[in-house]
C-alpha cells in the first residue's frame, strides 16, 4: 500500500512538471442508483447547479470527476480510492447515505485528501490527531435543539416522543435530552416503531395517556406519517413537532390533514423566498435557485441539493487561499493547503449557514443554520 | 393500563393478526403440497398494495414489466421442456398458460395507463396482475429442482426473496405508499370505536378460512391437494399430478397474499421491502402450527398480531425481539413433542 501511494505521489509531481498550468481537479461521488437515488440525484442536481453558478477561480479551470456509488458504501470507498489514486483529485465531495459517507472519510484520512461530507456524519479525527473532512449539513443535535427552543417559546411544558427503533429515532431522542433538560421540558415518552411496521396504536395510546403539550415525532419521511395519522385516529389534536427529515413530499402526501401544521426546523435555503431581505441566505439562496434553474431546467426548493451548492461554495473560498500559497495543484502539498484552508474558513455565507470551520471539529454550523417552518395547506411557511 | 386502552389493543392486535392469518395460511399451503417455505410470499403482498397504488394515481404499476418478463421466462422454460420430450400437442395449451392468461391484464393495464378505474376494478385489476407471479416463479425457479431437499428449497426461496425485493426496488422505486381507504365507516361497539377497515380486514379473514375449509373439504381438486401433501408419491400413484397441484397451491396462495396486500394498503405504508417482515411474522404463525395444521397456524398469527400490539403500548423499542424470542419456546415444545420421523422419510 505505502508503496502504490509513494507511486501515486511521484506520478502526480512527475504529471505537474511536464504540464504548462495545473488545473484543479474535484472528485464528487453521488448515488444515482439504489435505495439513496432519491437523494443522491438531488445531490448530483445541486452540483451541476453550483458549475454553473462558478466553474473557475480566476483564470483557473476547475475540473470535476463525478462517480456513482450505487448507494453501496464498497463502491463508494472503491470510487473514492480511484478518484485519488488515478485522477489524483485535490478534493473529495460525497455522498448521499450516511453509511457510504462515513465510508469515504478513511479514504481521505489515509490518502491525506481534504473531504467535504454532505451527509450529516460524525467524523473522527485520525490517529495523527489530524481532521482531512467537514460536514456541511446541520448536526442532528442541533436539529432537534432548535425544535426544543420552539416549543418551550410556544408554552409547552412537557411533550411525548416516537420515533424509529433505528439509529436516527437515538440520534433525535438524545439530541433532545440536554436541550430540554435546559429549557426545563420533561419528555414524558419515548416510543419506538420499525420503518415498517403497520401499526403504531399501542405507542401512540401510551402516548395520550400522559396527557403530552406536545408530541416530537423522531420518523423520516414517508413513514414518518404513520404517529401523526394514529394520533388523529385517536383523537389527539396538540401540536406536533419534527426535525427536517419530515421536509419530504411523500410524507405531506401519505400524512394528509393530519399533519397539517406540524412545525418542523429546516435549512433556511427551504424557504428561501419567504425570507427577509436581511436574512443571510436570501439573495445567495435565490442566486442557488436560479443557477439550478438554469443548470436543470426545473425549479427547486428540497434543501439536499444545497448542501453540494455550500460544499461548493466552501471548495472555492478555500481554494482561492490554497493558491495564494503558492502550492500546484494535483500535489500533496496544495492538498494540505487546501485542507489548512478549509478547515480556517469563516463567515463563508452559504445558502443553509453561515460556515466557520476550525481544525478542532467537522461541523461548522451554528443555531443560524435552522429557522422553523410550519404545514400550512401542504406547504411549507417560514416561521420567524 | 385501563380496560378501554386494552380493547383498543386487542382490536389492533386481532386486525394485524388477521392479516398475518392469511399470509401464514398461505404459507402452510404452499408448504404442505411442494415442501417449499416460500420466503417471497410476503413480497407478493407487498407488490399487490403498491400495484394497487400505482392503478390509483394512473400509472403504470411495474408488476407489469415483472410478469411479462416472467411469463416470458416460464415459457421459455416449458416451452423447451416439450421440445425436448416431442411433445408438440401440447404447445398450444401451455402458450395458453404460461403466456397469454398471465398477459391478458397486464396487457390491460399497460393500455388502459392513464384512466383511472372505480375501487372494485382496481382491486379486482391488481390481484389478476399479482395471481401469476408465484405460479411463473414456480415453474422457473422451483420445478427443475422439485425434488431436492427442504433446506436446498429454503435457501433457493431466500435467494429468491433478495432477486424479488430488489425487482420490486427496481419497478417501484424506493418511497411507500398508501392506498384510499376502502371504507370510512365507523361503528361504535359497547363505547368502543371500531373502523370498517377493521371489520372489513376480519371479515375478509374469515371469510377466506371458511372458503379453505369447503374448498379442502368437499371438492375434487381440494382433496387432491391434501393428498399430494400428506404423501406425494401416493397421491401420484392414483392419478394425481404433483406439478398442477403444486400450481394450484401457488395460485390460491398468491390470492390469499393478494387479498392480504389490497386490505393491508390504507392501513400503513407499504415499501417494496415491507412484505419480507410481514411474511416472517406470519411465518412465526405457520411454525407454532408447525407448518401443518391450518387452524393451528391462524391462532398463531393471531396470538403474533396481539403480542405486536400489546409489546408495542408496554416496550416498544423491543417489540420484534419479543415477536421473534416467541419461537424459542415454542420450537422448543413442538421438538420436544416431536414424535413421528414424517420430514426424513420424505427426505428419502
Amino acid at each position: 500500500m505505502k508503496n502504490s501511494i509513494l507511486a501515486a505521489v511521484l506520478v502526480a509531481s512527475l504529471g505537474v512538471g511536464s504540464a504548462a498550468q495545473a488545473e484543479i481537479t474535484v472528485g464528487f461521488i453521488t448515488s444515482q442508483s439504489g435505495p439513496g437515488s432519491s437523494i443522491g440525484v438531488l445531490y448530483d442536481r445541486g452540483m451541476k447547479a453550483a458549475v454553473e453558478y462558478a466553474s473557475s477561480i480566476g483564470a483557473e479551470k476547475i475540473k470535476l470527476i463525478q462517480l456513482d456509488d450505487g448507494s453501496d458504501p464498497s463502491a463508494a470507498t472503491r470510487n473514492a480510492r480511484k478518484l485519488v489514486e488515478e485522477n489524483k483529485v485535490d478534493l473529495l465531495i460525497g455522498t448521499s447515505t450516511a453509511a457510504s459517507t462515513s465510508a469515504m472519510v478513511p479514504i481521505a484520512n489515509e490518502l491525506k485528501v481534504p473531504m467535504i461530507a454532505i451527509s450529516p456524519i460524525s467524523v473522527a479525527a485520525n490517529d495523527a490527531g489530524d481532521r482531512w473532512a467537514i460536514v456541511m449539513p446541520q448536526p442532528p443535535t442541533l436539529m432537534v435543539k432548535v425544535v426544543v427552543d420552539r416549543m418551550k417559546r410556544d408554552g409547552v411544558k412537557q411533550f411525548a416522543y416516537i420515533g424509529f427503533s433505528d439509529a436516527w429515532g437515538d440520534l433525535v431522542y438524545n439530541g433532545a435530552q440536554k436541550p430540554a433538560e435546559a429549557d426545563g421540558l420533561k419528555i414524558l415518552t419515548n416510543e419506538r416503531y420499525a420503518r415498517t411496521d403497520t401499526s403504531v396504536t399501542g405507542q401512540v395510546l401510551k402516548m395520550i395517556a400522559t396527557k403530552p403539550d406536545a408530541v416530537l415525532l423522531g420518523g423520516a419521511a414517508t413513514q414518518g406519517a404513520l404517529p401523526p395519522l394514529a394520533l388523529t385516529e385517536r383523537g389527539y389534536k396538540g401540536p406536533l413537532y419534527g426535525t427536517p427529515a419530515l421536509l419530504n413530499t411523500d410524507f405531506i402526501r401519505v400524512g394528509g390533514k393530519s399533519v397539517e401544521g406540524v412545525q418542523v426546523s429546516a435549512g433556511p435555503v427551504i424557504v428561501a423566498e419567504q425570507l427577509p431581505d436581511s436574512h443571510f441566505s436570501k439573495k445567495i439562496s435565490m442566486d442557488f435557485r436560479a443557477a439550478y434553474q438554469k443548470a436543470n431546467g426545473t425549479p427547486t426548493s428540497d434543501g439536499f441539493s444545497a448542501y453540494s451548492f455550500d460544499a461548493w461554495l466552501v471548495f472555492l473560498d478555500a481554494a482561492k487561499r490554497a493558491m495564494a500559497t503558492g502550492a500546484k495543484p494535483g500535489t500533496p502539498e496544495f492538498r494540505v493547503a487546501l485542507k489548512n484552508a478549509i478547515f480556517s474558513t469563516k463567515d463563508l455565507v452559504g445558502t443553509h449557514a453561515i460556515y466557520n470551520y476550525k481544525p478542532s471539529d467537522s461541523y461548522g454550523v451554528d443555531e443560524r443554520a435552522l429557522v422553523m417552518v410550519r404545514l400550512v395547506n401542504g406547504q411549507w411557511k417560514y416561521e420567524p | 393500563m385501563t380496560g378501554e386502552i386494552a380493547a383498543i389493543l386487542a382490536m389492533d392486535g386481532i386486525a394485524s393478526g388477521a392479516i398475518y392469518v392469511l399470509i401464514g395460511l398461505g404459507l402452510v399451503l404452499i408448504f404442505a403440497v411442494t415442501r417449499v417455505i416460500f420466503v417471497p410470499f410476503g413480497d407478493i403482498a407487498a407488490f399487490t398494495a403498491l400495484t394497487l397504488a400505482s392503478l390509483e394515481t394512473g400509472g403504470r404499476p411495474g408488476t407489469v414489466g415483472l410478469v411479462a418478463v416472467l411469463a416470458v421466462l416460464a415459457t421459455a422454460v416449458e416451452a423447451t421442456a416439450l421440445v425436448r420430450n416431442r411433445a408438440f400437442h401440447r404447445l398450444p395449451r401451455t402458450l395458453l398458460f404460461y403466456l397469454v392468461l398471465p398477459l391478458l391484464p397486464a396487457a390491460a393495464v399497460w393500455f388502459a395507463a392513464g384512466t383511472t378505474f372505480s375501487m372494485p376494478v382496481r382491486i379486482g385489476l391488481a390481484l389478476a396482475l399479482v395471481l401469476p407471479i408465484a405460479p411463473l416463479l414456480d415453474r422457473i425457479v422451483f420445478r427443475p429442482i422439485a425434488d431436492a431437499s427442504v433446506l436446498l428449497l429454503l435457501t433457493v426461496a431466500v435467494a429468491l426473496h433478495f432477486a424479488l425485493s430488489g425487482l420490486g426496488l427496481m419497478f417501484f422505486g424506493p418511497e411507500g405508499v398508501r392506498t384510499k381507504s376502502l371504507t370510512d365507516a365507523v361503528f361504535d361497539v359497547g363505547g368502543l370505536i371500531v373502523n370498517g377497515q377493521t371489520v372489513l380486514i376480519l371479515a375478509a379473514s374469515i371469510v377466506f378460512c371458511g372458503l379453505l375449509f369447503l374448498y379442502f373439504e368437499f371438492t375434487i381438486q381440494g382433496k387432491a391437494l391434501r393428498a399430494t401433501a400428506i404423501n406425494r408419491i401416493g397421491a401420484r400413484l392414483v392419478g394425481i399430478r404433483p406439478t398442477s397441484t403444486g400450481t394450484i397451491a401457488y395460485l390460491l396462495a398468491s390470492l390469499l397474499a393478494g387479498i392480504s396486500g389490497v386490505l393491508i394498503a390504507p392501513v400503513t405504508t407499504i415499501f417494496y421491502d415491507s412484505g419480507f417482515l410481514l411474511g416472517l411474522k406470519a411465518f412465526v404463525g405457520a411454525i407454532i402450527g408447525a407448518m401443518v395444521s391450518y387452524p393451528v397456524t391462524a391462532l398463531g398469527a393471531v396470538m403474533v398480531g396481539l403480542l405486536e400490539s400489546y409489546t408495542s403500548f408496554w416496550l416498544s423499542a423491543y417489540k420484534e425481539v419479543l415477536v421473534f424470542s416467541l419461537l424459542i419456546p415454542v420450537l422448543l415444545w413442538r421438538s420436544l413433542s416431536f414424535s413421528g420421523s414424517e420430514e426424513e422419510e420424505a427426505e428419502e
